[in-house]
């Protein structure tokens, strides 16, 4: 076996049902391609391998480790044995892995079991002298700070959606990797239920732009005013947790401290306040538009463009214009 | 059965909350301190399969500093039987790692038969003590659980992922953390309160859980720099006088935004 680059960044990259790489992937292997070389560990569910370690030189993996499951059903472990033999083999300087529920897994396991440092939901990484460091957004936003290992390969897990940097495609290189079973006992997945899109809207997470309503809606019915706006510009839908408890909306679209956290270009809020917990998940978005009948909200604060009206007469005029401007 | 809730106390998520530009830390004084509210569901969730199964044993276990008594009393006061305070100067600033190993160690004096946590903390993020705990103490693990089902020997449940949604389980002893799917805490009557003031609360320092916090063997993250963001600064605030829709047309289409 030939030898890993010295300055490699071992990318933890799983596949979804399809066999397709997972939405963080191409974010995980810009952010490694700009302090090192990307060698991608590709979780894989038996069969799949091959096309998906061809993904992964496609978003700048230099090289693939394929470690297909012998045991699809059982949850975690073995993507914890298989990145435990990776980074024995490769001794890369710093493991990159998305903040997702199942990369956060992965990545505490293999930490606990290796005694390395976690530096947990970075949206950036950089190199100075001494290693890699993760760059962190703390307090929905309010605070920017820096961390590492005191030694060893830190174990990154980066926030979904937060790197735009692209690696240069690289030609394919792969290899499968022999993974010993720890035979630590797991969870086991009995079913699985694939997602069907309901909606041709773009996902939350990650969005270039996103329209959120809140309890000024009104109702259920109502609130559909907020997808009329999203779908005339494109944009993905969020809702305040005060619309998500009174039942406009299911909890996965809820944008704030906790729920998800967006950091999109534009930023629509109608009819929301802007509790602290809510601005915890939207103020690092560029463009931030508000709409809100009481003009003390306080989502008018850090608002670029506020509009201090009825939702119900402003957004259907609004539409109405972006709609001429179209024909 | 006997199951152990992690609860954690964190800076209030209504209120501002700040962090010393010279040491990187919380800064405690900044803000009020509440229970996590996740914690609160985790406890919540023990607490309804304890009122339906006799015999169940609830108890919370928390790290954190010398004066988390009074949040870990409420949780006391909405019905769990004990609590285990672990409280070290040592463990100021501690990290991940190091938290992981303190609770397990912990854990690992009580015979647990299921560990519940919320699945991320407001304050850190993190997300991870659940798996760090299930390696360290060897049991499986299944972690954000939008439905829960305990039974005798086992735990099951509903976890959403990116690309749909698993139905899991595992045998016990286990380790799992829910989402904010599951329902909120109950409030404590004033009899809860009463009767918490006469239930057990144990204090551990690391010394008692034969931890060092300086191990030279486990690397630790540490922070390297700590900046405030300038507060976003307000924009333009138009009232409506009826065309104010057309107004924000305009703004988008200027900032090549629509």
């Amino acid at each position: 076996m030939t030898e890993f680059p010295r300055d490699a960044i071992l990318v933890v990259v799983e596949t979804g049902p399809s066999g397709e790489l997972e939405k963080a992937a191409p974010g995980l292997l810009g952010a490694a391609a700009a302090v090192g070389t990307p060698i991608a560990l590709v979780l894989a569910s038996p069969g799949t391998g091959s096309a998906a370690a061809e993904e992964a030189a496609a978003l700048g993996a230099a090289r693939v480790l394929i470690a297909e499951t012998s045991d699809p059903s059982a949850l975690g472990v073995p993507s914890v044995d298989a990145l435990a033999a990776a980074a024995e083999q490769v001794q890369p300087d710093a493991i990159l892995i998305s903040h997702s529920l199942n990369g956060r897994d992965v990545a505490g396991r293999y930490a606990a079991r290796s005694r390395a440092a976690i530096s947990a939901d970075a949206i950036g990484v950089s190199r100075d002298d001494e290693g890699v460091v993760a760059h962190h957004s703390i307090y929905g936003g309010a605070y920017n700070v820096t961390s590492t290992s005191t030694f060893g390969a830190p174990v990154i897990t980066v926030r979904q959606g937060s790197i735009e940097a692209r690696a240069t495609a690289q030609p394919p290189a792969s290899e499968t990797l022999a993974v010993t079973p720890s035979e630590k006992p797991a969870a086991r997945i009995d079913s699985f239920e694939e997602a069907v899109a309901a909606t041709s809207r773009p996902e939350l997470r990650g969005a270039a732009k996103v329209v959120a309503g809140g309890r000024g809606l009104g109702s259920e019915e109502q609130f559909a005013l907020v997808g009329q706006l999203a779908d005339t510009l494109g944009a993905a839908v969020g809702a305040s947790r005060a619309a998500v408890d009174a039942g406009y909306i299911p909890q996965s679209q809820q944008v704030g401290q906790t729920g998800v956290s967006v950091s999109s270009q534009l930023y629509i809020a109608l009819g929301i306040s802007g509790a602290i917990q809510h601005r915890a998940g939207m103020q690092t978005a560029k463009t931030i538009v508000a709409v809100n009948k009481d003009s003390d909200a306080p989502i008018f604060e850090i608002a670029d463009f506020g509009v201090v009206g009825d939702v119900f007469k402003v957004v259907p005029q609004l539409i109405s214009a972006l709609e001429a401007r179209k024909k | 059965m006997k199951i152990i809730v992690l609860v954690k106390e964190v800076p209030d998520t209504y209120g501002d909350r700040k962090l010393n530009l010279e040491t990187g830390l919380a800064d405690r004084e900044a803000s009020e301190i509440v229970i996590d509210e996740i914690g609160e569901r985790a406890l919540e969730l023990a607490l309804t399969y304890a009122d339906a199964n006799a015999g169940t044993e609830v108890a919370i276990l928390s790290l954190a500093p010398e004066g988390a008594t009074a949040t870990i009393r409420k949780g006391l006061a909405m019905g769990a039987g004990s609590a285990t305070h672990v409280c070290d100067e040592a463990l100021r600033g501690a990290d991940l790692g190091l938290t992981a190993e303190t609770l397990a160690a912990a854990l690992r004096r009580v015979e647990f038969d299921l560990v519940i946590t919320g699945n991320v903390s407001t304050d850190g993020s993190g997300g991870m003590i659940p798996a760090m705990l299930a390696e360290l103490l060897d049991v499986p693990l299944a972690t954000g659980l939008s439905s829960v089902e305990i039974s005798d020997g086992a735990v099951s449940g509903t976890r959403p992922v990116e690309s749909g949604v698993q139905k899991v389980s595992a045998n016990l002893p286990a380790v799992i953390s829910i989402t904010e799917a599951l329902p909120g805490p109950r409030f404590p009557n004033f009899k809860g309160i009463m009767a918490a003031k006469k239930k057990p609360l144990e204090m551990l320092t690391l010394a008692d859980l034969g931890i060092t916090a300086d191990n030279p063997d486990a690397a630790r993250s540490i922070m390297l720099t700590v900046a405030e963001k300038p507060p976003r600064a307000a924009g333009v605030k138009i009232i409506d006088e009826g065309d104010a829709g057309e107004k924000l047309a305009a703004f988008l289409i200027e900032n090549r935004l629509a």
